[in-house]
């Protein structure tokens, strides 16, 4: 029990990812609306943004941003210093085209709900299977 | 089917959950994903770009290609709003305000459209009038929100920021100007053609940066090359290159944007909802 602890204390980060991940899973599995789908996916979007951020999250170390470029100090630039870079470029443009691909989501919801007047799944479902 | 996702849940997550005990501890500096190439990244990113944001250098320049398709794939996006959702369908009814009194005016299916001039306008048939302490305060703010995603986008290779954000902090305030009076008051200022113009103007300074540095005898996207076009600051060339397409990827943000939210809430109509 006490190792269980120690593992969940060193890795609590991922954790809460993992958590976050499945209750995004499940809105996407188990919900009958397609909003509440989306509204799903989107938070296991952000369980996957927030892992690539501490993945790159090092201890005693800035944002990647040179410190002191104009001053007089110079000097090597050591990597410990500064965070990872990396993760946060790529969740930085997953993040606007996680928007844009939402926008998108939610006008194909608009069209189904223009067309079948509903948005439930097995409502439509239903309609579906009338013709 | 509630109890069958339960479990498939339950054993997705118990098995990643499984998986945590072979990452690296939270902070680690010597995790696998900070030692290859992030690392030269920080070390030479300041002596080869002169950028001191390395997120900005990493992103428009190292990884140029990734940021261009990214941009085509949000102005993808746009266009496939545009395209699901626009209707050009004539509306059977019409109702026209008469602004001075307040009258308003119901002109049936297969009427006569009305020409009323400045007097009337057209309207829908769920207006109702803005409330003048939110008409006020977003007057008073939405400047200020531009002028501070102009920052953002100009900034982008000093500090935190850059065309994406800007564009979407720009995005948001045309945004609330279409909440906040009506989603005709933000089609007047910017025409639909327009937005459209705009999110393939932005994609089109990007590509047109790297197709110049191609014409100029490098590799596409290769800034340095750009240095005999611009002489007073050859020493920051490759910054003015990167805030180049940072204006290119906030246009193209800030109009797809604005034509997601005008498409979703108008349901492709234009003139009537939120």
């Amino acid at each position: 029990m006490t190792d269980l602890l120690a593992l969940i204390v060193a890795k609590y980060n991922y954790w809460l990812y993992v958590i976050l991940m499945m209750i995004g899973l499940y809105a996407m599995i188990a919900k009958n609306n397609l909003i509440k789908k989306l509204v799903g996916m989107n938070i296991f979007q952000t369980a996957i943004i927030l892992f690539y951020i501490s993945i790159g999250y090092k201890k005693n170390a800035t944002l990647p941003i040179i410190e002191n470029v104009h001053g007089t100090g110079g000097g090597h630039i050591y990597a410990i210093d500064y965070i990872n870079p990396l993760p946060h470029v790529l969740m930085l443009t997953a993040i606007v085209v996680s928007v844009a691909t939402f926008g998108v989501a939610m006008a194909l919801a608009v069209r189904v709900y223009q067309r079948y007047k509903t948005l439930e799944e097995d409502e439509l479902r239903m309609r579906l299977s009338e013709k | 089917m509630k109890f069958l996702g339960f479990i498939v849940v339950g054993l997705a997550g118990a098995i990643l959950l499984y998986g945590t005990g072979d990452f690296p501890d939270w902070g680690d500096p010597y995790s696998p994903a900070s030692l290859h190439i992030s690392k030269d990244y920080i070390e030479k990113a300041l002596d080869q770009t002169k950028v001191p944001n390395i997120v900005t250098a990493v992103l428009a320049d190292y990884r140029g290609f990734d940021t261009m398709f990214e941009t085509a794939v949000i102005f993808t996006a746009g266009l496939a709003c545009f395209l699901l959702l626009r209707d050009f369908r004539e509306k059977k009814e019409r109702f026209y305000r008469h602004t001075p009194t307040g009258v308003i005016l119901h002109v049936k299916a297969g009427k006569k459209i009305l020409d009323g001039g400045k007097e009337f306008e057209y309207m829908d048939k769920d207006w109702v009038p803005s409330d003048l302490i939110i008409k006020t305060v977003c007057r008073i703010l939405i400047p200020f929100i531009q002028i501070y995603a102009l920052y953002v986008v100009a900034h982008g290779d000093f500090s935190p920021g850059g065309g994406f954000q800007g564009g979407v902090i720009f995005g948001s305030s045309l945004i609330l100007l279409a909440i906040s009076y009506n989603l005709k008051t933000l089609v007047k200022r910017i025409s639909e053609k327009m937005l459209g113009v705009y999110a393939a103007l932005g994609v089109l300074i990007y590509l047109g940066i790297g197709v110049i540095c191609m014409l100029m005898g490098g590799q596409f996207l290769d800034y340095a090359k750009l240095a005999p076009l611009i002489p007073f600051d050859s020493n920051h060339i490759r910054a003015l290159g990167m805030l180049g397409i940072e204006i290119g990827v906030g246009i193209a943000v800030t109009a797809v944007m604005a034509i997601i939210y005008i498409n979703i809430v108008s349901e492709g109509r234009h003139d009537e909802g939120l």
